[in-house]
């Protein structure tokens, strides 16, 4: 076995370890009754945290034997930096963890972990060869202490997440119900967005149109999706494709938009199959699992992590980006769409930490404003990176 | 000066909330509340306290908290529209028209709106950096209109303390150590503390274990980093600070360096690198099919000697050779030359062949250099070609006819020349350009026959010097110095009194991390046998929303 067939080995153990860690922290939950069960539920809590370690010390030999085998810190490309996050995200849980041995985080961040590494999955996993500004140790300073850092910030979503699930009256109707439903409604459509992607690769979907790009140049492209919205000018190549059935202008990307869209129809079809079934809202059925935790301690979880992650995520999205910036284009700051965000994330968490600090604004407003924090990076993460193109866009 | 005097004598300063001395809650507010307000001790804040005269109204406005993270929150935004859309940095036009076309030919209305309002160059903005500049005012003000009261407090704290402070902490303890134990339960707490780590002071039967005091100050050191750091950004507009200039130049070529005083470059080669990798799944969808690995461009930098005049460059003296690369920037003397760009195989030098039409017969050859073409060019006694124009970059004609061009660089080269064979002692006159000739005259009997071109690779660098890069430095260092202070410590104080009659009453205070405060407390409460402890803020809340779920679940 080649070595990066063996990383890519180890990656899917790693998936299939927070998988099982999963099953295991819910089971161990829900067999938290009053009936004095408690030492069972230890028993199976401690077996979800000992599978969740085995999966993340697989995921990290994934990573150093990629790293070997490419000869560069898999953080390059979207799919790397985007399972490289994920990997951050599950250490971070696993360091939070044994600060305040409560399981119950494992049931939000391992989900939204599996998510991310599923998502990663989408993007092409073949190694890229590094452009010259990116051949730079820089390159594997800056990149992995920021999205530790955001890793570690993001766990205070996680702790707000349960926090609000259990706070959160879902019996009353009001904006607060409504918004943390939508925020699972948005989880539900990353699955969606993966499934599509799945399934059409799996049957080996595969057109090939050429358009005219803004420039007017003729350029040829390919859809792994039946295409719903077409490039610009686009005339089918493949024969037997269906044509796309609606044409957009030059300056929106047509496939991208596609891609967006089957996501949303496949993750509103899959969101309306659960409330058909379960006959509930997702916040619901998850707030048995959640019944038991100490809103005290969750917030508390919350802000500290937000205190561990922000100098952690100053250090490496801030002035280690500045310094390679320096060194590599004679400027530490270029006001490139992916640096602004970076500030914008740091200063939102700043808002975060003075608001608590100066106007008491802990307990649920601290939740919402960690989950608000999440969006801005998965924005930074998705938006930037694919949409707002710049000196760091990898696509 | 007025002075606010506590039932135990103490005269505290106008705006104090809990007595300095005693630690008695001094204002209504404060004797209402089940836990004290600890922030900053309840020291007198300026802000707090003035609000008479147009200073205390500025001063109060900029140390407000609210205000500060109102800009911090509006800061945010704003430049978040800043990447809406291509900034103007990143737009190739050249001039201010070019960039106005491009907003609106790329993103229609909406683009013409965005270039009119500034937005397409939002950094750059005079209100912007007012924003920015509003922003550190406010942490100056802030961090001193609560840093000197608490740093005085911090300092003068006294190790007995009230019953009302002690009653109003949100950790507490009351009650009876077993009796045996009583008589010396506060050596063996001393002891135990000072084993956490903890500096313990005793004043008779009170106690005052602390730990972590130092980082209270995080905050106001990351704030000084921060201000440190603005300061030098805004040292940038300062003239001789900064200096960012950029250059091309060809292969073989040696010029002065922009921005550099009497300092030469000569590039040898400029050196272009591509992967030769199997083409990448991104790479086939995107249809590229090489990826760039190396830019390089050699060179030799010259000093000027001393006595030099300003140009005079026969008498360089070499300071060293090098190879700049993307990430490897030359640096000498506090500047730094970055490989920023390149342009392969420019033409340097188009040669012809002097043609006889009808026989095909050729009278010589004639090689233009396209950067320094010759007037003349003799082949023999009676055979010579002018050049009589050129048109470096050709883009056509005028209404009037006459040949136009773009720019100095040879991009489209075009020639009008003048040709005298035997034949024709007086010339016959030609145009040519590329793949076009015209010949004014009719039918000319020779023409010049294209044979060949040499190119050249040019290379873009730019040259930067910053002074400030030391002054930013010291400020992100600390910045972070500060923020890990404050981050990864903090501010633990546990109170302990014992009465004549054996009582025990202990109360507890951390800045942050309550979790960790109350290990410690178990580990004390364990060892000395103390008293349970109590959160009084351990949630009333979450015993409601847990009974409220039992009683969903019996319902189910
Ligand atoms: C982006 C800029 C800023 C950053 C990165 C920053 C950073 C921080 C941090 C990390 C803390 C400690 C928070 C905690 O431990 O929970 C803090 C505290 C504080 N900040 Fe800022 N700050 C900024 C701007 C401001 C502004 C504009 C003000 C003005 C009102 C301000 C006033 C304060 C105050 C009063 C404290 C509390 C100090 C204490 O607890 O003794 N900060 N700041």
């Amino acid at each position: 076995m080649s070595l990066i067939d063996l990383s890519g080995n180890l990656l899917e153990v790693a998936f299939i370890a927070y998988l099982i860690a999963t099953l295991l922290i819910g089971g161990s939950i829900k067999s938290n009754k009053p009936d004095g069960a408690e030492k069972r539920a230890n028993k199976w809590g401690n077996l979800a945290i000992l599978v969740t370690i085995i999966g993340f010390l697989s995921h990290i030999g994934y990573f150093i034997t990629r790293w070997i085998h490419s000869g560069h810190a898999p953080v390059s490309n979207m799919f790397e930096f985007t399972t490289a996050f994920g990997m951050f995200l599950v250490g971070s849980f696993i360091l939070i963890f044994f600060m305040y041995r409560v399981t119950a985080l494992g049931l939000v961040a391992l989900p939204i972990a599996l998510l991310i590494i599923a998502w990663a999955g989408m993007f092409p996993q073949d190694v890229t060869p590094l452009v010259p500004s990116l051949q730079s140790h820089w390159l594997t300073i800056h990149v992995i202490t920021a999205a530790l850092g955001q890793s570690i910030l993001a766990i205070s979503a996680v702790a707000g997440l349960i926090y609000l699930l259990k706070d959160v009256d879902t019996k009353k109707k009001g904006k607060q119900r409504f918004w943390l439903e939508a925020i699972l409604y948005f989880l539900v459509l990353i699955l969606g967005n993966i499934v599509t992607s799945a399934v059409f690769n799996a049957v080996g979907y595969e057109a090939q149109y050429s358009y005219v790009d803004k420039n007017g140049m003729s350029q040829e492209i390919i859809y792994n999706v039946p295409a719903i919205f077409g490039m610009n000018e686009s005339a089918t190549l493949t024969e037997g494709a269906m044509d796309p059935m609606i044409e957009v202008p030059a300056f929106i990307h047509a496939l991208k938009l596609t891609t967006v869209v089957w996501a949303i129809i496949v993750g509103t079809i899959l969101y309306i199959l659960i409330r058909l079934i379960a006959r509930r809202r997702i916040a619901d059925m998850l707030k048995p699992l959640v019944k038991k935790v100490n809103l005290q301690l969750f917030d508390e979880i919350g802000y500290r992590s937000v205190l561990i992650g922000f100098p952690v995520f100053s250090l490496g999205a801030l002035v280690f980006a500045m310094i390679w910036a320096q060194e590599a284009w004679g400027r530490f700051w270029g006001w490139d769409p992916k640096e602004v965000w970076a500030l914008i994330t740091w200063l939102f968490y700043a808002a975060f930490l003075h608001l608590r600090l100066s106007k008491g604004w802990e307990g649920n407003k601290s939740a919402w404003l960690a989950l608000i924090g999440f969006a801005i990076i998965i924005f930074n993460l998705v938006v930037v990176n694919l949409v707002i193109a710049g000196l760091h866009s990898y696509a | 000066m007025e002075k606010n005097v506590c039932v135990c004598g103490h005269e505290n300063p106008v705006g104090t909330k809990i007595c300095v001395n005693c630690g008695r809650p001094l204002t209504e507010e404060a004797k209402s509340q089940k836990v004290l307000d600890m922030k900053y001790d309840g020291s007198a804040i300026r802000s707090k306290t003035y609000n008479k005269s147009i200073v205390d109204k500025v001063w109060n406005f900029f140390s407000s908290v609210k205000v500060g993270v109102a800009l911090i929150i509006i800061t945010l935004v704003v430049s978040s529209i800043g990447t809406i859309l291509k900034q103007e940095a990143f737009v190739a036009a050249g001039n201010e028209a070019g960039r106005a076309a491009f907003y609106e030919d790329s993103y229609g209305s909406f683009g013409k709106l965005y270039y009119t309002l500034g937005f397409s160059d939002l950094y750059n903005q005079i209100w912007y950096l007012v924003l920015v500049a509003m922003l550190g005012i406010s942490i100056i003000v802030a961090s001193i209109d609560r840093g000197i009261p608490l740093h005085k407090s911090l300092k003068n704290q006294r190790v007995r303390r009230h019953e009302s402070f002690m009653k109003r902490q949100r950790v507490i303890a009351e009650g009876y150590v077993p009796s045996s134990d009583s008589s010396k339960v506060l050596d063996v707490v001393e002891e135990k503390m000072k084993k956490l780590n903890y500096k313990v002071r005793r004043d008779g039967e009170a106690l005052l274990a602390e730990k972590g005091r130092f980082s209270r100050y995080g905050p106001y050191i990351n704030h000084v980093g921060l201000i440190i750091f603005l300061i030098g950004v805004l040292m940038h507009k300062f003239p001789g600070v900064y200096v960012d200039e950029s250059m091309w130049i060809r292969e073989g070529e040696t010029r002065a360096i922009p921005g550099m005083e009497g300092y030469f470059l000569e590039n040898k080669q400029f050196i272009f690198e591509t992967h030769d990798n199997d083409p990448t799944t991104a790479q086939i969808q995107q249809g590229v099919n090489a990826v760039a690995k190396n830019y390089q461009t050699d060179i030799v930098l010259y000093k000027q000697a001393e006595d030099a005049l300003p140009g005079q460059t026969d008498n360089l003296e070499v300071v060293k050779e090098y190879s700049i690369r993307v990430n490897h920037p030359l640096e000498h003397n506090g500047y730094a030359l970055y490989q920023m760009d390149f342009r392969l195989n420019e033409l340097k030098e188009m040669s012809f062949q002097l043609t006889n039409k009808e026989t095909g017969e050729a009278l010589g050859e004639v090689a233009v250099d396209l950067r320094n073409p010759k007037k003349e060019y003799v082949i023999d006694e009676n055979t010579k070609v002018e050049l009589m124009e050129f048109y470096p970059d050709f883009s056509g004609f005028n209404n009037e006819g006459e040949p136009q061009t773009l720019s100095p660089n040879p991009n489209n080269p075009a020639f009008i020349f003048n040709m005298i064979t035997p034949e024709h002692p007086d010339g016959e006159i030609s145009f040519v350009a590329i793949q076009q000739t015209v010949e004014p005259a009719g039918d000319n009997t020779y023409k010049m026959a294209f044979s060949g071109i040499d190119t050249i690779n040019m290379s873009g660098l730019t040259i930067r010097m910053d002074k400030t890069i030391p002054i930013l430095f010291v400020g992100g260092f600390i910045f972070l110095l500060g923020l890990a202070i404050g981050s990864y410590w903090n501010h633990r104080r546990i109170w302990i009194q014992q009465f004549e009659n054996g009582q025990i009453r202990l109360a507890a205070h951390t800045n942050k991390n309550w979790f960790s405060i109350k290990k410690d407390l178990d580990a004390i409460t364990e060892h000395a046998h103390l008293p349970q402890y109590i959160d009084q803020l351990d949630d009333e809340k979450d015993k409601d929303k847990d009974e409220e779920n039992d009683q969903e679940d019996q319902k189910n």
